[in-house]
């Protein structure tokens, strides 16, 4: 109120002077409507973003919930004995924003897909199972199972406290440049059919060829009975 | 009411006059390994731990299906996979280090030898299991083959 007053009783304001404060006036204003907004279209962003990154996001479709789900909760990732989980997302999506933003997008297609009712039985999802799975498996080997190395770090195992076949698996492993997903497959859910040329063929298997192991000496490489399958289907 | 409690009665002294007649004839006792918990109700789970990887056991007796070494928890053994094969198949024990799945079980039931193991035999832990730190329920007298001792 004094102020205004001022202005009006005050000759020597001047044309300019009032200019600069109604222009300034509006460009604070402005700066703090848009700072409010961008703070409520962030938060409302990030929000969306953590509710979709949830359990009980992912098993609010019935896909998920009557068949991965089903099957993880048999495994040690959803129950054990410290009561430390891993969720969905937590092996699923990208920790790091810029790869969980490209994740989302993909994710526009599992909607496309959740809409075509692509995958909305059981037998739907098993004839699709091993597409999905190698899905997961390709993605993971890209990013040298980053999603598993948020928690298992394997710079901090220790190989005393490890099982036997354990220790010495990871140390050979690690050192010819594998990484988790190379070996374990299948640890949170049913694998899909996998040859292992036991009995009738499997109709629709997945058939791991026989590559020479590269760290194997020539000599005994030769024998192909020593060939292995380079990703031997594992859940370790 | 009068004549039901007045049953009652009659009954419960009828049950104890035949109490000591029941124990004259020395009845068996029958306890199960469930000991006297009623069918409809559970006993608490004993836990049992496998046990931590081992060197190979000895056997027990000659056709005994040798024990399995290592912990097997999460092990998917299904119509889609079979996860002992990972490491025990022929072509795959040069690498891992694991015993090699017997001759024997590539014969079907016909006799018939076959190039890979039979699918009678898929189910591993129907004859090889792991082993537990469970404690035994009932007494053990068994003794290990002289031959294997």
């Amino acid at each position: 109120m004094t102020d205004q007053y001022n202005l009006v009783t005050k000759p020597g304001g001047g044309r300019l002077k009032r200019l600069t404060r109604w222009a300034w006036g509006i460009a604070t204003s402005a700066l703090g409507v848009a700072f409010v907004l961008g703070i409520l279209f962030w938060g409302g962003f990030n929000t969306a973003m953590e509710v979709s990154n949830t359990e009980t996001f992912c098993i609010s479709c019935h896909e998920m919930e009557k068949n991965v789900y089903v099957e993880y909760r048999n495994t040690i990732h959803y129950q054990n004995r410290t009561g430390v989980r891993a969720t969905c997302p937590d092996c699923h999506v990208p920790k790091q924003w810029v790869p969980k933003m490209i994740r989302k997008i993909y994710a526009s297609n599992e909607l496309l897909h959740k809409a075509l009712g692509s995958i909305n039985t059981p037998e739907k999802f098993n004839a699709k199972r091993l597409e999905l799975a190698q899905n997961e498996w390709r993605r993971m080997k890209k990013n040298d199972s980053q999603e598993c190395r948020n928690c298992h770090n394997y710079s901090y195992m220790d190989y005393v406290e490890q099982n036997r076949r354990a220790a010495t698996t990871h140390q050979t492993a690690f050192n010819e440049g594998q990484t988790c997903i190379d070996c374990h497959k299948g640890l949170a859910h049913a694998l899909p059919a996998i040859e292992q040329h036991i009995g009738a063929p499997k109709v629709g298997a997945y058939d791991p060829p026989a590559v020479i192991k590269a760290s194997e000496p020539v000599s005994k490489a030769a024998d192909p009975a020593e060939s292995k399958a380079p990703e031997p289907a594992a859940n370790k | 009411m009068k004549v039901h409690s007045l049953l009652k009665l009659l009954l419960a002294g009828a049950l104890v006059a035949t109490l000591p007649s029941l124990a004259a004839n020395d009845p068996v006792k029958l306890q199960s390994l469930r000991g006297g918990t009623p069918v409809d109700a559970d006993n608490p789970p004993t836990a049992s731990h496998q046990e931590r990887d081992h060197p190979v056991f000895d056997r027990d007796f000659v056709q005994q299906p040798p024990l399995i070494p290592h912990t097997t928890s999460g092990y998917q053994v299904t119509r889609n996979f079979n996860k002992c094969m990972d490491c025990h198949a022929w072509q795959k024990t040069k690498a891992s280090g694991a015993t090699k799945v017997s001759v024997t079980h590539f014969r079907d039931r016909e006799g018939q030898e076959l190039d890979n193991v039979s699918p009678r035999r898929y189910f591993c832990t129907q004859c090889h299991v792991a082993q537990t730190d469970a404690k035994p329920l009932v007494e053990n007298t068994f003794t290990r083959s002289r031959g294997l001792k």
